[in-house]
């Protein structure tokens, strides 16, 4: 096992959103803070930093975690995605980001990028989910602005089936 | 679900009244938001952490910041004195002294209370050597509760003040007492609104710079307004306004009244930016927001009325006991006053009586939190209305509509002109469609099966825009005279068009997060005959640059009836002098040009046209050709000053605002005898918010709302223990509803527009901040039988109320 002093700044590589990446960190540092301030993909938001909130939710491996509960050290090797992800390279935003915008599912867009990486986890992992359930995804995010209900659209509008794309 | 009627978009007006889609969207979909932490920052700047008092109340005997000074990237650890030295205390509403700075100087007041500010290469430095910082308190008795603070031998949050009642002030309006005399009954009920805030999930952020050259401050922070505080910032900072250069990001991550309460920290890191050389950067974590940002203030209150046998209600009486914390933080006691014309509520009675008193306690400081003093005042007045039912054995919803106001214009007995709205087919619109009627077949069949269940019913009127005069209503009317009058509210807008005709807009609303950038392109682009992706709109603010007042700010629901009109007036007058000079080009007479579908035209003669960018290119390119009365320039900030806002009168009369919009919920409310858990079975609010610019982003407030007054009604508050400890400082103590605490919500609208403005919408984002948690606590109140009501209704709350004492086994 890679062993580091705790007063060490260590090399960290990752594959974020699919391009190979390094930066330094020493091992106390979260993964949010990494991921914002040494690698400068600040779409990640932090929200309460004890993985309450889901704002700085990010894909580990495909799975979602809350970034602010990872070390740094711990995403070494492993592929890490966030919010920047999604959209096309062209700027043309995926279904579940459309599905967002078209229901007024957000707001500020402060809890969003956290809710769009569960819901990119869930909603490839499960092909017909009943409301229920998204639901209960959805309850691991707080959002302040929008009383859930246009985002329970977004989901519902996302996971259903597939209309022709505009 | 909307009704389209007066809301709807007509030919005149093809954007307004579109569920339009929102041109934030993209970016923050895409996490391209533009947040401050997001923001790149100076290579030389500096990382804060602030060191908090652990104690409610205390002396600060000694701070020894030296062991942290000898850590390595540590640059140096401000203190009270450093504020002092530098600083003046923030300017108060009231007489009193109780002075406060950025950082408690030689006393604490409550726990989280700022006392040392440690600046390192980085956060994780900084919160090292706080803990090295040792800060010698001598701890002092404390009182956390409004009437304990009253009470004689209290400990004195401020001893210079000599009192924790810092403001008493008695209304009569009418004859009150006489009414009171000669009635058939008199009903009273007591309500506590307790200590909550809607928490942002974004926290404050602030970086700020000194300039030494030029004596000047420059800052940039997720401040929301408004910008009467800005003199506040530049007075502590003894600054003329010009020297203190505030600047506000493209985006936010909510507010909801909250980044108010970020004032102080401004100034606290303009100050240490100045003492390190460096720009300084400070980002507030959770535990922080929860313990020290804001909070709304805690509301005792008893509400009296004298009323008929059939419920009508003749007069009215407030007494209210308006918990502050540790300090008045400008421009507190606001949510005491910001209601203060409409106290009357919905209802049309002549005769009214208010004591408002203003009290101290060891507890965070209150602030602007969404709904500013309706949801306290609502709650008391609205219970009183079903307490009237229930003592005089009348159905609620008749003692509602048997006190409706009914002709409009209205002026309320306070001095609130309520401006347009019809209460009683609002009413009768919500209930109709067997909505009621269904609600109380399942109160029937729970109750049948031996389930509490309760509907409860509240009806609000909104104030949107406030007068900036309420305030000091606070004072009496010669103290009034003797400050000079205030009153009044001033919007601002700016609408520019560029060479290639590409119109810009800014305004004076930082961004929150409700798409004002989207009303306000609809607004302009309706306007001038082009399409919402023709029009930019940037609301980052600096307040060296662009227009602002000190009513700027994104609060009180300002937005529809003030900056959106502003922004409208602006764009009228670009369209004037766009005519003119299309009109001299074409040939035709001024009034004979429309604009529509990016081409300035003749009306009669619509192939007579020129192109938008033509047009506007006229001006920059030859100003010679411009008509002698168009001047050569194409950027116009409108100002809108609605004259309704007057100070108050010599007899307290006030127009708090200049809209009045009305909402009118009713739900249903099942109590589980297991676990104690009050349940919203379904809800329904009506909406009469005058015209709706953007009925999608109108419901979209609505919701929101909704979920907070849901929040203050079952779930979130503020608990301190009786020696002032502090036990809500994480979201699983603090709790916030998630989507699976939310029930469905109906959503109705009526539309009566303002005649009071030229788009005749009203403000309608904090009405069910208001009524909801009245409609909830009525709900629980019938399903309970139960006279008190305390919100949060916690299963702890009703588990007390239901299974009486614990008996031993």
């Amino acid at each position: 096992m890679r062993r580091v002093k705790s007063d060490e700044r260590a090399q960290i590589r990752l594959t974020l959103n699919g391009r190979a990446v390094l930066g330094l960190a020493e091992p106390r540092m979260l993964l949010s803070d990494f991921l914002r301030e040494v690698l400068g993909a600040t779409g990640t938001h932090v929200g309460c930093e004890h993985g309450v909130c889901g704002c700085c939710t990010v894909l580990i491996d495909g799975i979602a975690c809350r970034s602010c509960l990872v070390f740094a050290v711990q995403a070494e090797g492993r592929s890490v995605a966030t919010v920047e992800s999604l959209a096309a390279t062209d700027g043309t935003l995926n279904r579940l980001q459309r599905a967002f915008r078209e229901h007024h599912a957000l707001q500020c867009g402060f809890c969003t990028p956290g809710i769009l990486m569960s819901f990119t986890d869930y909603l490839g992992r499960n092909q017909a989910p009943s409301e229920a359930q998204l639901r209960d995804v959805l309850s691991g995010h707080l959002c302040r602005c929008t009383g859930y209900d246009g985002i329970m659209r977004a989901v519902i509008d996302a996971a259903g089936p597939k209309s022709e794309d505009p | 679900m909307s009704a389209i009627g007066t809301s709807g978009a007509d030919e005149a007006h093809p954007l307004l009244g579109k569920p339009v889609r929102r041109i934030e969207d993209r970016a923050l979909l895409m996490g391209r938001g533009r947040y401050v932490d997001d923001l790149p920052v100076d290579r030389r700047t500096l990382h804060a952490h602030i060191v908090r008092s652990p104690h409610a109340h205390a002396i600060i005997a000694r701070i020894d910041a030296a062991p942290a000074l000898a850590c390595a990237g540590i640059h140096a650890v401000i203190t009270g004195e450093d504020v002092r030295r530098l600083t003046d205390p923030f300017l108060v509403a009231v007489k009193e002294r109780i002075p406060q700075w950025a950082l408690a100087v030689g006393r604490v007041r409550y726990v989280g209370e700022p006392v040392a500010l440690v600046l390192a290469d980085n956060r994780y430095l900084a919160e090292d050597a706080a803990e090295l910082i040792a800060v010698e308190y001598e701890p002092l008795p404390a009182v956390v509760d409004a009437r304990a603070a009253l009470a004689t031998g209290a400990p004195l949050i401020h001893e210079e003040a000599g009192t924790n009642e810092l403001s008493v002030r008695r209304f009569i309006y009418g004859d009150p007492d006489g009414a009171f005399a000669a009635a058939d009954a008199r009903v009273s009920t007591d309500i506590a609104y307790p200590r909550n805030s809607f928490t942002p999930i974004e926290c404050f952020v602030v970086v700020a710079e000194y300039d030494i050259a030029d004596d000047s401050y420059d800052a940039i922070a997720n401040f929301q307004g408004p910008f009467s505080i800005h003199p506040v910032m530049a007075r502590a900072l003894r600054v003329p306004g010009t020297r203190l250069r505030l600047r506000t990001p493209a985006d936010s991550g909510g507010s909801f009244g909250t980044k108010l309460a970020v004032f102080p920290h401004i100034v606290l890191m303009c100050i240490a930016s100045r003492i390190a050389g460096r720009p300084v950067k400070w980002v507030e974590d959770r535990l922080e927001h929860l313990q020290a940002a804001s909070t709304g203030p805690a509301r005792i209150a008893t509400a009296e009325a004298a009323v008929t046998r059939e419920g009508r209600i003749l007069a009215l009486r407030f007494d209210a006991i308006e918990d502050y914390g540790a300090f008045l933080r400008a421009p507190m006691p606001g949510p005491l006053y910001r209601m203060h014309g409409a106290s009357t509520g919905a209802y049309d009675v002549a005769h009214l009586a208010v004591t408002n008193r203003v009290v101290l306690t060891n507890t965070m400081p209150a602030g602007l939190i969404r709904g500013f003093g309706g949801p306290q005042h609502y709650l008391a007045l609205e219970r009183l209305v079903q307490r009237i039912a229930a003592e005089l054995n009348l159905d609620p919803l008749d003692v509602i509509r048997r006190n409706l106001v009914r002709d409009f214009p209205y002026r309320a007995a306070a001095g609130a002109l309520y401006d347009s709205g019809d209460y009683a087919r609002a009413v009768e619109t919500a209930i109709g469609d067997g909505r009621l009627a269904s609600l109380r077949q399942r109160q029937k069949e729970a109750r049948a099966a031996g389930r509490p269940f309760g509907i409860g019913f509240a009806a609000v009127v909104e104030p949107g825009l406030s007068n900036m005069g309420y305030l000091s209503t606070l004072l009496t009317a010669e103290a009034r005279e003797r400050a000079g009058p205030k009153n009044g509210a001033v919007s601002l807008a700016t609408v520019a068009i560029d060479p290639l005709g590409a119109v810009a807009v800014s305004a004076d609303v930082p961004v929150e997060g409700q798409g004002h950038a989207t009303v306000l392109a609809q607004i302009v682009a309706d306007e001038l005959g082009l399409s919402v992706e023709d029009v930019r709109v940037n609301l980052e603010i600096d307040t060296a640059k662009d227009a602002w007042s000190i009513a700027s700010g994104t609060y009180s629901s300002r937005f529809a009836p003030g900056t959106a009109v502003a922004a409208h007036l602006a764009a009228r007058r670009m369209r004037d002098r766009l005519a003119a000079i299309a009109a001299k080009q074409l040939n035709v007479l001024r009034d004979d040009i429309e604009f529509a579908g990016g081409k300035v035209r003749s009306r009669g003669n619509p192939d007579n046209a020129l192109s938008f960018a033509r047009v506007a290119g006229t001006a920059h390119w030859s100003p010679v050709l411009l008509p002698d009365d168009v001047p050569p320039s194409l950027r116009e900030t409108a100002s809108w000053s609605p004259p309704e806002l007057e100070p108050p009168s010599p007899d307290d009369r006030i127009n708090t605002s200049l809209t009045y919009g009305f909402v009118f919920d009713f739900c249903g409310v099942e109590i589980d005898p297991a676990t104690f858990t009050a349940r919203v079975d379904r809800y329904v609010t009506m909406h009469d918010a005058g015209r709706l610019i953007n009925p999608m982003l109108a419901d979209g407030q609505v919701r929101g709302a909704f979920v907070q007054g849901l929040a203050a009604a079952l779930f979130e508050e503020f608990v301190y223990d009786e020696n002032g400890a502090f036990l809500s400082g994480t979201f699983a103590d603090y709790l916030v509803p998630t989507a699976s605490e939310v029930p469905p919500l109906e959503i109705l609208h009526i539309h009566s527009p303002s005649p009071l403005t030229p788009l005749g919408a009203k403000g309608l984002a904090e009405g069910n901040c208001m009524s909801v948690p009245a409609c909830i606590a009525n709900a629980i109140a019938d399903a309970l039988g139960i006279a008190d009501v305390n919100l949060p209704a916690t299963p702890k709350r009703l588990h007390a109320l239901m299974a009486g004492p614990e008996r031993p086994a």
